[in-house]
């Protein structure tokens, strides 16, 4: 995959090949590319060259197979609407055109809340919403599609300990039942913790395949750009390249 | 050219001019709607005034316009603030309260005046010429250049004084708060230039297009270049030339002159979005273009390289084989081999492809990086 | 004149009925479509767009030669859509921003309109007589045939949205998630602008160029500030809409030389200004009464510890202390007074004969839970 923007390359030859059912984070700098990837990826960015197959087949095509978590910064939470609300909208697609949510659409969407803890606050006005809250919301939207792969972009961000622990949880079981799930993460920390493989981005592909393999001193220090301290399993996360 | 035509000529080019300076600066605070709103929000501030002076050649006219001006954005700023709209929505919400007032008020109480809203609207180029500016009895020439011009030089002036602390307040607000600079002062500076403008050119131009020589000559000039000075010297010019181009136009098809200068600055703007250097349609096209075929080289050559001399080459190194391997589209795999030989990258023959020295150095060069 | 007077005259005053009429479907359609624009912050694309009506108007006459209303809404719809494209494209492939790309598209699509009305003013038929009112909107000059027109693309507007509500909830929400589980995005996007403008378009005749946008953003506006959920948001701006339209077509038509389009306006924007000051929620009078009581408990709570702070320092627990002392020793000076007298009433003090405040046993027991409960925030 190719992203350029104007004559700098955001993504540069990045070719990624992930295997199903395991847990794999993106981490780089900021300005990597990270959530670029994901968004061309995903169709949202136009990509100078490149293309995307899911379980075989091109993207466009398996739109079903994949679910996606976006930023939380990336909408509007000032919205009128509810938690429930915004949960069913991972069923449109399932749904179709004009008809309405129904029954089993409701129950599916509060059976997904109730996974990530959120099913008393389905009435709820989402602006009335902390930080975490709002990325489960978003979590509980993906869910409720059932997919096969899932895309998440720093659902960890701003988000408290009980959150990522709850959320983490959620991501194991996704593996556990055969999944994948492809994350942008921003804490170095937790990698290993957390995630099976690892893919080290900073425009090009530095490396990628199962973290104790892959995360190691030296890749990070060519993803970092050696900014890098390296202090036993301390990691110092990487200061924003020049 | 008669003496009317170049004055009138005269007075729109000191029109667009007066109007491209403080232009420049609500396009790049993303404040252009502000210039919409407050040229409409204008008529309400003429009117009041008005009706005190009774006048409608006073000076005062324009102090109150500013000063209307000035409390139109200060009141979608309070709006904002109270956090239950957001700023667009608070636009569209002031300005059409304070112009229908404007409007209600004329209509029941001034009816019988000559404060048509259809000139405050749209103005009227021709007749400006027709108000002289008479000193001492001696007639020096229209009204309406020694007022604009006078706007022009106001604005000139403004700007070359608070030219660091407007790029640094347009820029970073927060620094020049830091540094000392009121942004605020700067910003309401700005906004009564901006209101004063309006109210002068009215009678020329009529206040939509006021707004369109605040934004397009500015707009276009943003297409152009990324240096402050630049950016303000070329807004002029183009303005200038909107104004000129559009009052010959309007000549040669007889119709208004005020609408028709704008017609032209949405051309001049239309040129430039389509052929400006770096940042026109043309050029962001060709960009996209030439990385395609850059990029689709370095792979070519990368696969070939990872393939030479290897006992699978003969089958690897195929134009046919390009399909399955990296798939590509076997006319497009022509089509980058074909460019590829260009650039003298590649041989080919029988079908098979060999790198040389040149393609070779891309590959490396490619891989390393 | 008396209600029921009004409303023989609203039923059986053709020109009256009609106005009505016509601003009514005005307020309720823009209102709809009003409130999918204001979420997505696309409020001033109204504005350009009913700037951008007007060359569309006059290449319909030009071209057709007919001053028919569908005819020239036509036109406009064609033109206003146009130019929203035209924004969209600026917009995404050039660094100018919304705001700019709005502002340009208005002024020049209008100019360009008058130099197409100029043009027809001064040709010898001299027949465009009826096109300038779509620049101010001359409601009193609408027809029964005009109305019709209004109600039934209205309708057909109202169908679309209501068919694909969901669909357009979820674009206005997070296009981005929408396109992932295969919305068509771009086409929705499209497909809902094409409503707005014709929103808008159907109002040109009622409040002109100008105005109209206050009628895509004030029913909306004024609308959120009572209500969290989409459906009802929607609803009420369309009620608001239409009240304004009425009311305004109303009391214009019984005031004397008051322009029907800004009484729609000065109507609908006072609707804003009560919803916004006292909607349940929302409203800022409630915040501010809040504000001032939650000022008013603060006050109080610093009296009573200071009281209790004094006490500490004498060995009676119940030595009184002038007001003067209190004053001096709170920060905010002012309200002392009244806190002394909100904490008698709660029997947490009392007062002396000279005048002097001093704590009661229960006074002490809650300034005791106070302090502890602020030393136990942590600071």
């Amino acid at each position: 995959m190719t992203v350029a923007y104007r004559d700098r390359p955001v993504l540069w030859d990045v070719d990624l090949e992930v295997p199903a059912g395991l847990l794999m984070a993106i981490v780089g700098p900021n300005g990597a590319g990270k959530t670029t990837l994901i968004k061309s990826i995903l169709g949202l960015v136009r990509s100078t060259a490149g293309q995307v197959l899911i379980h075989g087949q091109p993207y466009k095509e398996v739109r079903r197979l994949v679910g996606y978590v976006p930023q939380r910064g990336s909408v509007d939470w000032d919205f009128p609407t509810s938690v429930l609300d915004v949960v069913i909208m991972g069923r449109y697609a399932h749904i179709g055109w004009v008809r309405r949510p129904g029954r089993a659409d409701r129950e599916s969407a509060l059976r997904a809340l109730e996974k990530v803890g959120m099913a008393d606050f389905a009435g709820r006005q989402i602006s009335q919403l902390s930080g975490g809250q709002q990325q489960r919301v978003f979590l509980a939207r993906a869910l409720v599609q059932d997919a096969r792969v899932y895309f998440m972009d720093e659902p960890f961000q701003g988000v408290d300990a009980t959150t990522e622990r709850a959320i983490i949880g959620l991501l194991k079981e996704l593996r556990a039942e055969g999944k994948t799930v492809v994350v942008v993460h921003h804490d170095l920390q937790t990698v290993p913790e957390y995630f099976d493989w690892v893919t080290l981005l900073n425009v090009r592909r530095i490396a990628s395949g199962p973290v104790d393999q892959v995360f190691t001193d030296q890749n990070l220090r060519l993803a970092y750009g050696g900014r890098v301290a390296f202090m036993s399993s301390a990691i110092q996360t990487g200061a924003p390249e020049k | 050219m008669s003496v009317p035509q170049i004055e009138i000529q005269l007075i729109a080019a000191i029109v667009a001019a007066a109007c491209a300076l403080p232009g420049v600066f609500l396009v790049l605070r993303r404040m252009a709607l502000m210039s919409d709103a407050i040229s409409h929000a204008i008529l309400l501030g003429i009117v009041l005034a008005f009706f005190v002076i009774q006048d409608l050649a006073s000076p005062f006219l324009v102090l109150a316009a500013a000063a209307t001006g000035v409390l139109t954005v200060a009141l979608v700023e309070a709006l904002t603030r109270t956090g239950l709209v957001k700023e667009d929505a608070a636009i569209g919400l002031v300005f059409p309260v304070l112009f229908s007032v404007g409007v209600i008020l004329i209509s029941r109480y001034a009816g019988n005046v000559h404060l048509d809203t259809d000139a405050v609207l749209l103005g009227e180029l021709a007749f400006a010429p027709f108000d002289r500016f008479e000193i001492f009895g001696a007639d020096i020439g229209p009204l309406s250049v020694y007022v604009m011009g006078g706007i022009l030089l106001a604005n000139l002036l403004f700007i070359v004084l608070f030219y660091k602390e407007l790029k640094l307040a347009t820029f970073d607000a927060g620094l020049a708060a830091a540094l000392g600079f009121s942004p605020v002062l700067i910003h309401y500076g700005l906004m009564t230039l901006v209101s004063i403008t309006a109210v002068g050119a009215f009678n020329a131009v009529g206040s939509i297009l006021v707004v369109a020589l605040m934004v397009a000559p500015p707009a276009a000039a943003y297409l152009l270049t990324n240096n402050l000075g630049r950016m303000i010297i070329f807004s002029v010019l183009i303005g200038v030339a909107s104004a000129i181009g559009g009052y010959w136009a309007a000549h040669a098809l007889d119709t208004s002159i005020a609408g028709s200068m704008a017609t032209t600055a949405g051309l001049l703007f239309v040129l430039t979005f389509l052929l400006a250097p770096e940042r026109g349609i043309a050029a962001i096209a060709r960009r996209r273009n030439r990385q395609r075929w850059h990029f689709a080289l370095r792979m070519l050559t990368v696969h070939l390289f990872n393939h030479e001399g290897m006992p699978e080459a003969a089958e690897e190194c195929r134009v046919d084989h390009l399909h399955d391997h990296i798939s590509w589209a076997p006319d497009f795999a022509q089509r980058v081999v074909r460019y590829a030989e260009r650039r003298n990258a590649v041989v080919e023959e029988d079908g098979l492809l060999t790198l040389t020295d040149e393609g070779r150095s891309i590959a490396r060069e490619a891989i390393v990086e | 004149m008396d209600l029921v007077q009004l409303f023989e005259e609203l039923l059986f005053d053709y020109t009256l009925r009609t106005v009505a009429l016509g601003s009514a479907i005005l307020g309720v359609v823009s209102g709809v479509l009003g409130a999918f624009a204001v979420l997505r912050r696309q409020s001033l694309l109204g504005d350009a767009i009913s700037h951008t009506a007007l060359p569309g108007i006059a290449l319909a006459f030009m071209i057709t030669g007919s001053k028919e209303p569908i005819v020239l809404i036509a036109g406009a719809i064609l033109a206003g859509w146009v130019g929203t494209l035209f924004v969209m494209s600026v917009i995404n492939s050039t660094r100018i921003k919304s705001d700019c790309a709005l502002g340009l598209v208005l002024s020049v699509f209008f100019g360009f309109g008058l130099v197409l009305l100029t043009f027809i003013q001064r040709q010898p038929e001299a027949t465009q007589a009826g096109l300038d009112k779509f620049l101010f909107g001359q409601a009193a000059a609408l027809m029964e045939k005009d109305v019709l027109t209004m109600a039934l693309l209205g309708a057909a507007a109202l169908t679309v949205l209501l068919l694909l509500w969901k669909e357009f909830k979820l674009l206005s929400f997070d296009p981005e998630y929408a396109a992932t589980i295969g919305l068509p995005v771009r086409y929705l996007d499209v497909l809902l602008t094409t409503l707005l403008v014709i929103a808008i378009v159907l109002g040109l005749q009622t409040v002109g160029v100008v105005l109209m946008s206050a009628m895509v953003v004030a029913p909306a506006a004024a609308a959120r500030q009572w209500t969290d959920r989409l459906g009802i948001m929607v609803a009420l701006s369309a009620l608001f809409g239409a009240l304004a339209g009425v009311s305004g077509a109303v009391i214009s038509s019984t005031t004397a030389r008051l322009p029907t389009g800004p009484t729609i306006v000065l109507c609908v924007s006072a609707l804003v200004g009560f919803s916004m000051l006292f909607a349940p929620a929302r409203g800022m009078v409630w915040k501010w009464l809040r504000q001032a009581r939650n000022r008013r408990t603060l006050v109080a709570e610093a009296v009573l510890c200071d009281l209790y702070e004094l006490s500490l320092q004498h060995n009676r627990k119940d030595h009184a202390h002038a007001p003067a002392v209190l004053k001096a020793m709170n920060v905010l000076r002012a309200g002392v007074s009244r806190s002394l007298r909100e904490l008698k009433s709660r029997g947490w003090v009392a007062a002396t004969a000279e005048g002097s405040w001093f704590l009661t046993p229960e006074g002490r027991a809650e300034a005791s839970r106070l302090i502890i409960e602020r030393e136990g925030d942590g600071s």
